[in-house]
């Protein structure tokens, strides 16, 4: 416990910054929707009718006319990408800003199991992860309703309980890298995120690379899908859940033997 | 295994091709106040890092305070102060925070010993730890090294940084400590600060102990250190080293029998003359040089 609270002390910062600016643009864009939704009925043919550039977005199954349509794919693009960059910074750094810092001589010569010390270190980053994910919502729910539209209860919750095991997934795969580091590793976190995030693009582009959707979390998190589904794709939630456990033990199993620098 | 309170056989460490430490042997005795001799890069560090388990040792094995270094490392560390090299604290914390940190991973209420020693090293707990100096960190290390109070003390060099003043004060209250059964274990490459405050050391040498006494047999090898103003040449006696030659002051370390050292004085153009026991720094500097051979 003392060690969980250590690292929420210490990053309470950084999460409040990045809850703050997320739900700011969510809140900025929801505000904007009342003023396009009557432009909106000539615009919207034009968005769903680019072709590739639509088909890459979702604009070509989302109604971007509609409340729905709006938020599946701002909401999508802005805790999309920015809530996976933030999972994936605290991901890397969880375990290597110990050695990068040359914090890690004082932490690891307290009576604390390796185990212990990377339970701890996860536990806090899912808090954050939790946390954000949490006031975003409660930000973009209120917002909706502050603007006079009826709150799409299930499509929004559904939307962001997906993003939220996106971020997860994302933040224990780059946990399990983090356990082999020693300099930090911001570079690769957010590599891995914008990576992954294209090639869900990539994925909406053409049906050939549709296996592409089971290998990125994006592919599950796609606003379009879960909108017209209405519930999330449970063989790409599963693939991901994989990649989360793999994440997980492989940091378990490095860290117990990792030679401290 | 017998009783020991730290004890190394064989204790080998390789980093990739790299040597850290090779066949180390170690023996410390609880109670000991003990040093640790060694140039940069000897493996003093390495050792230590092995002791603690922040680093698994290639091959050999080790006990600290009878547990084995690799099973019950929880258990070492819970009893052990530890004090690193260099001191990296978490940025934003004040002083008295680290202090507590530390304390409450130990889950030990450590205050008043605490502000005992920040009292004694003159160390303001209300600090930020980022804006103190080299010297001052290295004070909070010492702390959280000694504030549980426990059974052993690993120093890793630790007077860098201080200043004589407060380095006098920091072995003042590692001597209390060692009075009241506290065994210290201390890394250093100055050796005038072993030779006052140990009664034990080893000497490593490329990963290897080469030599390992009470800090007094040590110093006493035999050799003297002669110091002369005369003429003479250095290859006048068998047995001599080290010389030197500056203003018509000739000095030189000889190991031999005296009479024969003095029956060959005896004849020569000698004014001054002084014959003393070398210090341990000079004997030291020697095994360092030729490799280990005793002096």
């Amino acid at each position: 416990m003392t060690l969980i609270r250590h690292e929420l002390k210490q990053s309470w910062k950084a999460l409040l910054i990045w809850t703050l600016s997320i739900g700011a643009f969510i809140i900025i864009c929801l505000f904007m929707y009342p003023e396009m939704k009557s432009q909106m009925n000539s615009i919207s043919s034009i968005f769903s009718s680019m072709g590739a550039f639509s088909s890459a977005f979702g604009l070509d199954t989302l109604d971007f006319g509609s409340l729905k349509g709006f938020y599946g794919i701002e909401c999508g693009n802005i805790l999309g990408i920015g809530g996976a960059l933030f999972a994936a910074l605290i991901g890397i750094g969880a375990l290597a800003n110990e050695e990068k810092n040359g914090t890690a001589e004082f932490l690891l010569t307290h009576p604390l199991s390796r185990s212990g010390i990377v339970t701890a270190k996860l536990v806090s980053v899912l808090i954050q992860v939790l946390i954000l994910n949490v006031s975003v919502w409660l930000m973009a729910v209120g917002s909706i309703a502050a603007i006079g539209e009826p709150v799409p209860w299930k499509e929004v919750t559904l939307l962001h309980t997906a993003y939220f095991l996106l971020q997860v997934e994302l933040a224990c795969i780059c946990f399990g890298i983090s356990a082999f580091l020693w300099k930090g590793g911001i570079g690769i976190g957010l590599g891995l995120a914008i990576a992954l995030y294209f090639i869900n693009i990539i994925a909406n582009l053409t049906s050939k690379a549709d296996v592409l959707k089971y290998i990125t979390p994006f592919g599950y998190a796609d606003g379009s899908e879960i909108f017209n589904k209405g519930a999330l794709d449970a063989c790409k939630l599963l693939v991901g859940l994989v990649f989360t456990l793999a994440g997980t033990a492989l940091a378990y199993w490095k860290y117990n033997q990792k030679d401290i620098r | 295994m017998e009783s020991k309170a730290i004890i190394a056989e064989n204790l080998t460490k390789f980093y990739g091709r790299a040597r850290g430490i090779d066949g180390l042997d170690l023996k410390v005795a609880p109670g000991d106040f003990f040093g640790f001799i060694g140039p940069n890069g000897a493996g003093k560090s390495t050792t230590i890092r092995t002791l603690l388990g922040l680093i698994s040792p290639t091959s050999g094995k080790a006990q600290v305070l009878g547990l084995d270094i690799e099973k019950n490392s929880r258990e070492i560390l819970r009893r052990v102060g530890y004090l690193p090299s260099g001191s990296s604290f978490y940025n934003g914390m004040r002083v008295r925070d680290i202090l507590k940190l530390s304390a409450d991973l130990r889950r030990k209420n450590c205050d008043a010993s605490a502000a005992e020693l920040c009292e004694r090293l003159q160390l303001d707990r209300s600090r930020k730890v980022e804006d103190l100096s080299f010297g001052n960190r290295k004070k909070v290390g010492i702390v959280c090294a000694l504030q549980h109070d426990p059974e052993l003390l690993i120093l890793d060099e630790p007077t860098g940084g201080l200043d004589p003043l407060m380095q006098h004060e920091f072995f003042s209250i590692l001597q209390e400590k060692n009075q009241k059964g506290t065994t210290v274990f201390l890394s250093s490459h100055i050796l005038s600060e072993i030779q006052r405050y140990c009664t034990r050391a080893a000497v490593i040498r490329e990963g290897k102990i080469i030599a390992c006494d009470s800090v007094d047999r040590l110093a006493k090898t035999g050799a003297r250190r002669v110091t002369l103003r005369g003429n003479l040449q250095q290859d006048f006696l068998p047995g001599i080293r080290d010389w030197t030659e500056a203003d018509g002051i000739v000095s030189f370390l000889y190991n031999g029998e005296t009479n024969k050292l003095v029956r060959a004085l005896a004849g020569m153009d000698i004014h001054e003359l002084t014959i003393t026991e070398p210090d341990l720094e000079e004997i030291v500097l020697h095994f360092y040089e030729k490799g280990g051979e005793q002096a």
